[in-house]
């Protein structure tokens, strides 16, 4: 029966309670979005592996390491592989058409990286070809290339046509692996520099390695460090969450104000219902005071007013996350070569569930101690 | 027998700013099991105040209410809430049912209250909903009902606890004529045939000449009544 009477008071004025169920669904929404766009900010970290160490020049990231490190780091005590890569920089036909591609040692570089997950015999095809390379599923379907298309990269950090054949599509181990990369042989890129440009010859842009554990990475990293110190280039070695989080430390104050302003729309949408709920009860003091009457305590009327608080916040918030899968679609559609791995998590969706029960318990708040606090005889109205 | 309700000394005052107004003084009184009894006088005389004192809404500066030998002045709110919901149904001038409730819903709310299961309940509510000849409209939202009706509904909502004693205040201050008349003739049949005690506080001398009891206040005070009212009563 108080039940009957909870959804019943939450939509007495329906007119009411449609748009405040609209602001917080807007609400949510907006919320969600955003918490997605920082998760997507964070997505290279998310997906950091804490096996793996990256090198590079102590200087800067666009100075290289020379190739001669590779080995002197393979001999350094808990490292049991090494890579290296380059960041290539190449633009297919048209520079809106961004995206990342490497040049990487690719047989140990796939070793390292076993969440991108590759057909075995793809993975073949792309290791006997010196001009092969593997795509990401997303990149592949984005320009419709399958494998034994070829593909030309105009070249901007190296100058020059470059062109490849598609061998192998990988897709990711789980959704937070970013599917939009482009990766080819690093021998390809050097033995062409030392053609074209032989001082450029034999330099690597970085080197990932893998230790045996998590737990070494700190010694491992100083390990390889201190091998190169006073040298003419000196190497930072750190977690490749680390490495991935520099890059965020850039954007930090954009993802702060993301932050502040996904918490201002909680706080308003907060506002909207504390003052539906106010608006509510003060109309229904008189019902309130009714009920005290023929004995009903505090706590009856407050499981009426915040179970209405919660229900109108609920039914706002599940149809505001609901709404949040297909304009996060569509965002990413919008945006998907600045933000490669765009998915709802399901801490956004905690999140927003967490918001919109903070929502409703704190705008009943003020009702309820007004509804239980008012003496019966005022609320009735009739003293005299 | 001992009276079911003894007021003695009863004291009280509102605050409005910094004055102290005395809206009841030194009542003492005593009603009868089964008696109807009429509170008459002026508008700000204390009527009301004293039905929510005896009706335990509100609390008194000094003085007792003894109800069926419990001093209601000495209950904590809580007591007082749950002392409330088993002795005392309300009947008010608009009705005050709740809008988004059937009148067999309304009239089931009290009964929330006792742990009664829901057949139970049903009986109750169907029992009074007969009483006041409303059965056929026990579906209905109050918004559907005449101001008559739902006066009738606010009657059954009032007895269907069983109660020791009904409070009304202005009962058919809100009727017109033969509403009223409907609504007093079932007050009389609560008390002369079911034997209820009955307190109503009425500006309407014809509604107080149904009670087999009256009582004047005037500023506050129990007091003669005037004369021409007082015949037009009894």
């Amino acid at each position: 029966m108080l039940l009957k009477l909870l959804f019943r008071n939450a939509f007495r004025h329906k007119l009411r309670a449609g748009l405040t169920i609209c602001g917080i669904c807007v609400a949510i929404l907006a919320f969600g979005l955003l918490r997605t766009v920082v998760s997507a900010w964070y997505a290279g970290v998310d997906a950091s592996s804490s096996t793996r160490l990256v090198t590079r020049n102590a200087i800067s990231l666009i100075f290289p390491l020379p190739l001669s490190y590779k080995d002197k780091i393979r001999g350094v005590e808990g490292v049991k592989m090494v890579s290296l890569g380059n960041w290539f920089g190449g633009i297919y036909i048209e520079e809106k058409n961004f995206f990342a591609n490497f040049a990487v040692d690719s047989k140990t570089y796939l070793d390292l990286y076993p969440e991108f997950v590759i057909p075995p015999e793809q993975k073949l095809s792309f290791l006997k070809d010196r001009k092969g390379c593997v795509v990401g599923r997303k990149l592949a379907k984005r320009f419709g290339w399958k494998p034994g298309d070829t593909i030309v990269l105009r070249g901007t950090i190296f100058p020059g046509n470059w062109e490849f054949i598609l061998r192998a599509v990988y897709k990711g181990k789980n959704k937070t692996i970013d599917e939009s990369q482009f990766f080819f042989h690093w021998d390809y890129l050097n033995e062409t520099m030392k053609k074209v440009q032989p001082r450029r010859a034999d330099q690597v842009g970085f080197y990932i390695i893998g230790t045996s554990s998590p737990d070494i990475a700190a010694s491992t990293s100083k390990s390889v460090d201190s091998l190169f110190k006073n040298s003419f280039a000196e190497t930072l070695t750190e977690t490749e969450k680390a490495f991935q989080m520099s890059f965020i430390a850039l954007s930090q104050t954009i993802l702060m104000v993301i932050q502040l302003v996904s918490l201002v729309v909680i706080v308003i949408i907060l506002a909207v219902v504390a003052n539906t709920m106010a608006m509510s009860v003060r109309e229904r003091m008189n019902e309130y005071a009714v009920f005290k009457t023929l004995g009903f305590g505090g706590f009856y009327l407050s499981i009426l007013i915040l179970g209405e608080s919660l229900l109108i916040t609920a039914i706002g918030c599940a149809i505001g996350i609901i709404a949040t899968f297909p304009a996060a679609d569509a965002f990413a559609r919008a945006v998907g070569d600045f933000f490669p791995i765009f998915n709802i998590s399901s801490r956004t969706i905690y999140l927003d569930m967490l918001a919109a029960l903070i929502v409703g318990v704190v705008a009943a708040i003020f009702p309820i101690w007004r509804a239980v606090t008012v003496p019966i005889a005022s609320g009735l109205g009739r003293v005299g | 027998m001992a009276p079911i309700i003894e007021i003695k000394d009863l004291t009280k005052s509102y605050r409005r700013g910094n004055q102290s107004i005395v809206v009841l003084e030194n009542i003492s009184l005593n009603i009868e099991y089964g008696d109807f009894l009429a509170l008459m006088g002026p508008s700000g005389s204390g009527k009301s105040t004293l039905l929510n004192l005896i009706a335990g809404l509100d609390k008194a500066d000094s003085g007792s209410i003894k109800v069926g030998g419990i001093d209601i002045s000495l209950l904590s709110e809580s007591m007082l809430a749950k002392w409330r919901s088993e002795n005392v149904g309300f009947i008010f001038q608009f009705y005050n049912l709740v809008p988004v409730l059937t009148a067999f819903e309304n009239v089931e709310l009290p009964l929330i209250l006792t742990g009664l299961s829901k057949k139970e309940r049903k009986e109750h509510v169907t029992t009074a909903l007969n009483l006041v000849n409303l059965e056929d409209r026990m579906d209905h939202y109050p918004g559907q009902l005449s101001g008559g009706q739902q006066q009738r509904v606010a009657i059954a909502r009032a007895v269907v606890t069983d109660p020791t004693m009904i409070v009304a205040d202005e009962p058919t201050g809100d009727l017109d004529r033969a509403s009223a008349e409907e609504v007093l003739r079932l007050m009389e049949r609560l008390s002369g045939d079911i034997g209820k005690t009955i307190i109503m506080v009425t500006h309407d001398p014809r509604a107080a000449k149904k009670a087999n009891n009256m009582k004047y206040l005037e500023k506050g005070v129990l007091a003669n009544a005037p004369e021409a009212s007082f015949s037009e009563c009894l």
